[in-house]
């Protein structure tokens, strides 16, 4: 079964794991437009077989048909570096295109190299801007690229967008502009409403998948699902968890029964377990089932309530279940008879406690993906450790996001997962307490891990019981753990953490650091070290200017570098933007930081081969 | 309200949890060592059902928050802290039905001062007007008449008793059409 990788993972692009190497890829692209001869570059290690034996348009063919096999996107980016030719049919038989950060090139450049897209995957905003540490209208706008594409692409058939500005206007373009539209997933996207949505419903008669995930849709009052049209729709995905306003319900009953081919439903939170119901008796075909609120409009009438049990127990093939945003406990139960089929469980938005948590998860032996509120507490976690022995991701969120919160899990809910749970791949752990025993104990029992993000709520917190800082636990973790691609740490950490993250952190794609570090020092260990480090976020710590120079050898091959409330010099911002003109350096502050003028409240940078944005807003300086 | 601590990079190493104290419903931001303003987003898009500040207030001491700590998305905080305010009574949220639309809305009665703000957000919400309240004969000039479910079970019309005690007993909303709507109140 598929696993719903753009809600339940961040981690999407970590497959690849080359660094991009965009920059030498666009060397020879100009290379090419300008050379008139059709000789091989001789200065490129190329083979130079081809103009000898065969004309050059043969051995393209050839080159077609066997590269048109090539779908990982690493694997492609190497043979475009080939040679000129090689590069040139790569770029004829791309049809996915991912870009990591929108303001890396211009649309332009993306439709003059790719002639054939079919899909596109782009990705905005960084990470840091969900946690309001960017003012908003910061850019990352979609408007530019669906234009381009517009008129580039008719054949367009899939959009995947996460962290972009979408306006309703951009939808509409892109309803009335690409006639075989199948996919579009949008991702923590925002700028949108219903009227938008309504628009896609509409025009794209194609349609496979919507997908509206954790995006902010403004209500504009439209009845979008009556806006589907008539008839059997290709519908295999639609998911609007997110969106918080009503819906016709007597038109989504209406249209699930018109799409033989949905599988995957995600209801939101003005959808009743009565309505609920009712769609499970309809679409007992689904895989993957966003619950809605999960609770009663109404004083349910005993004699005539519905068996929700019954319809559960009909729905066979559910592996994946969601939802429960308004949960009433007394009806947790009726899934059961779904339990043992269950590969992810999403239980992120209830507030369950472990006596109601502890019957349900009993049957859940084939779980790999589980997200929770800590509200299940550490008797949860274990009962979790004791069931789900296939489990390779878990998340458990605060239920009370807050410092001076109670914290009901701590490190023995991860010692027990640790413990129970060998095949772990991913863990988010949200908690209080914790001591590097038992993060220690994970880096010894599960060496699986390719991402590990421990949030220690509490800034500066040391380990609990000894006192001492989190250093050792984390140093274990990147000792121990060598296929781990994703950090983040958290807690009371001295530079010797950072001494063991660039010793052994040899994987590292990405790294969040908070509150961590006493000098230079840790933010050199780490740009020294860590040879795969692409994505950087770092927030009040105490990194200044001489840890900054000393990433100059390596920023060309990093996605971006995100510094945020460091003590940091807009001087010495400046001498890295002369020294390195393929680099965006971004200072991004409030309206009225006249005061502090060499003051970097935020600094933003990364490459990009087509210079900086022409649409800064004016709280951002380009340097 | 007095700042208790400043907080100071240079003592990292030895900083348990410090204490901040702030108005109530503030956010500051912390950084290390230097001052800076910072302008927080704001977040009135989201909808009246999720406040985000309720903690803060009722809290003794209010202990200022961190913006964007710990690193929950505020799609994520505000989904659990509906769940909250609702069970801690801040505000009455009512469902609100009208007869022959398709679908519920939610308001919160405490956002209104008074009856005609109430009903020109209700005639907005469902695009309808609603005619001219009389003591004694209801509503007039309309075939849609608001009324209300109470504490007691009751269905009463929107309007009868002062606005204060209709906001703490007021259940549910439901506009109703035509017929139906006669009987109630002070009606013909």
């Amino acid at each position: 079964m598929t696993q719903d990788r753009t809600e339940m993972s961040e981690d999407d692009d970590d497959n690849s794991q080359s660094p991009p190497l965009d920059l030498r890829s666009a060397a020879i692209a100009d290379h090419c437009s300008s050379s008139s001869s059709s000789t091989p570059n001789k200065s490129r290690n190329c083979m130079a077989l081809n103009s000898q034996t065969f004309p050059d348009h043969v051995l393209e063919n050839v080159l077609e048909n066997v590269l048109q096999f090539l779908d990982s996107r690493c694997d492609r980016n190497a043979a475009s570096l080939v040679c000129k030719s090689w590069w040139r049919v790569e770029a004829l038989t791309r049809s996915e295109v991912f870009i990591g950060n929108c303001y890396a090139l211009s649309p332009t450049r993306l439709t003059q190299r790719f002639k054939r897209v079919k899909s596109l995957l782009l990705k905005g905003k960084p990470r840091f801007a969900d946690f309001n540490l960017m003012p908003p209208d910061w850019g990352a706008n979609f408007a530019p690229w669906v234009s381009t594409m517009a008129k580039a692409y008719p054949w367009l058939e899939k959009v995947d967008l996460k962290r972009m500005f979408v306006t309703d206007d951009d939808l509409a373009l892109l309803a009335d502009s690409f006639p075989g539209f199948k996919e579009l997933i949008l991702v923590c996207c925002e700028g949108f409403g219903t009227s938008g949505i309504a628009i896609v419903a509409n025009k794209c008669r194609k349609l496979k998948v919507l997908d509206l995930i954790e995006s902010e849709v403004t209500d504009d009052g439209v009845d979008w699902i009556s806006c589907f049209p008539e008839g059997v729709t290709s519908l295999e995905s639609l998911a609007f968890d997110c969106v918080e306003a009503p819906i016709n319900f007597e038109a989504l009953e209406g249209l699930v029964g018109r799409s033989p081919f949905l599988k995957k439903l995600r209801l939101n939170r003005l959808v009743s377990l009565e309505e609920l119901h009712r769609l499970l008796l309809g679409a007992p075909q689904l895989t993957s089932l966003g619950t809605g609120s999960f609770s009663h409009d109404n004083a349910p009438q005993s004699e005539q309530e519905p068996d929700y049990a019954a319809a559960f127990r009909a729905c066979k093939s559910v592996v994946c279940l969601s939802g429960f945003r308004d949960l009433m406990p007394e009806y947790l139960p009726s899934i059961l008879p779904v339990c043992s089929n269950l590969t992810s469980l999403n239980f992120s938005y209830a507030n369950i406690s472990p006596d109601m948590f502890k019957p349900i998860i009993h049957n859940c032996h084939r779980l790999q993906v589980f997200w929770a509120l800590d509200s299940i507490c550490d008797e949860g976690l274990q009962a979790v450790a004791a069931t789900c022995k296939e489990l390779r991701e878990l998340r458990i969120f605060p239920f009370d996001p807050r410092e001076e919160s109670e914290g009901p899990v701590s490190e023995l809910g991860l010692q027990a997962i640790s413990e129970g749970c060998r095949n772990l791949e991913s863990i988010l752990y949200f908690c209080q307490r914790m001591t590097n025993a038992a993060v220690i104990a994970m880096s010894e029992n599960c060496p699986e891990l390719t991402v590990f993000r421990l949030c220690i709520m509490g800034r500066h917190r040391p380990d609990h019981v000894t006192g001492k800082p989190m250093d050792e636990g984390f140093g274990a973790i990147v000792k121990n753990c060598k296929k781990l691609t994703r950090l983040a740490i958290s807690g009371l950490l001295t530079d010797q953490a950072f001494r063991y993250m660039g010793e052994h952190g040899k994987l590292i794609r990405t790294l969040s650091v908070a509150f961590a570090g006493d000098s230079d020092m840790a933010l050199r260990h780490v740009l020294e070290g860590c040879p795969r480090l692409q994505k950087l976020e770092i927030r009040d710590s105490p990194f200044g200017d001489v840890a900054l120079r000393c990433g100059m050898h390596r920023y060309y091959n990093m996605r971006f570098v995100w510094m945020s409330a460091c003590p940091l010099s807009k001087g010495c911002c400046k001498d890295v933007a002369r020294a390195m003109p393929n680099l965006v350096v971004e200072v991004i502050g409030s309206d009225d930081d006249d005061d502090n003028r060499d003051y970097v409240e935020t600094l933003y940078m990364y490459r990009s081969l087509d210079g900086p944005r022409n649409d800064v807003p004016k709280f951002v300086t380009i340097l | 309200m007095e700042k208790v601590g400043v907080y100071d990079d240079e003592l990292v190493n030895l900083k348990a949890t410090e204490l901040r104290l702030g108005l109530p419903g503030t956010e500051e931001k912390v950084s290390c060592g230097k001052s800076n303003k910072r302008a927080l987003p704001n977040d009135t898009e989201k909808d009246i059902e999720s406040t985000g500040k309720t903690e803060t207030e009722t809290a003794s001491p209010p202990k200022a928050q961190i913006v964007g700590w710990p690193p929950v998305r505020s799609y994520r905080k505000n989904n659990i802290q509906t769940k909250k305010n609702e069970s801690e009574g801040q505000g009455n949220y009512v469902k609100v039905s009208m007869d022959g639309a398709p679908y519920l809305r939610k308001i919160d009665l405490t956002m209104y001062k008074q009856y005609p703000e109430l009903m020109k957000s209700l005639e907005n919400m469902f695009k309808f007007s609603v005619g001219e309240y009389f003591e004694r004969e209801g509503y007039k000039g309309s075939d849609f008449v608001p009324t209300y479910e109470d504490k007691d079970g009751d269905w009463m019309l929107v309007g009868d008793v002062p606005w204060e005690m209709f906001v703490s007993s007021c259940k549910r909303l439901r506009i109703m059409k035509g017929s139906e709507a006669k009987g109630l109140g002070c009606g013909v």
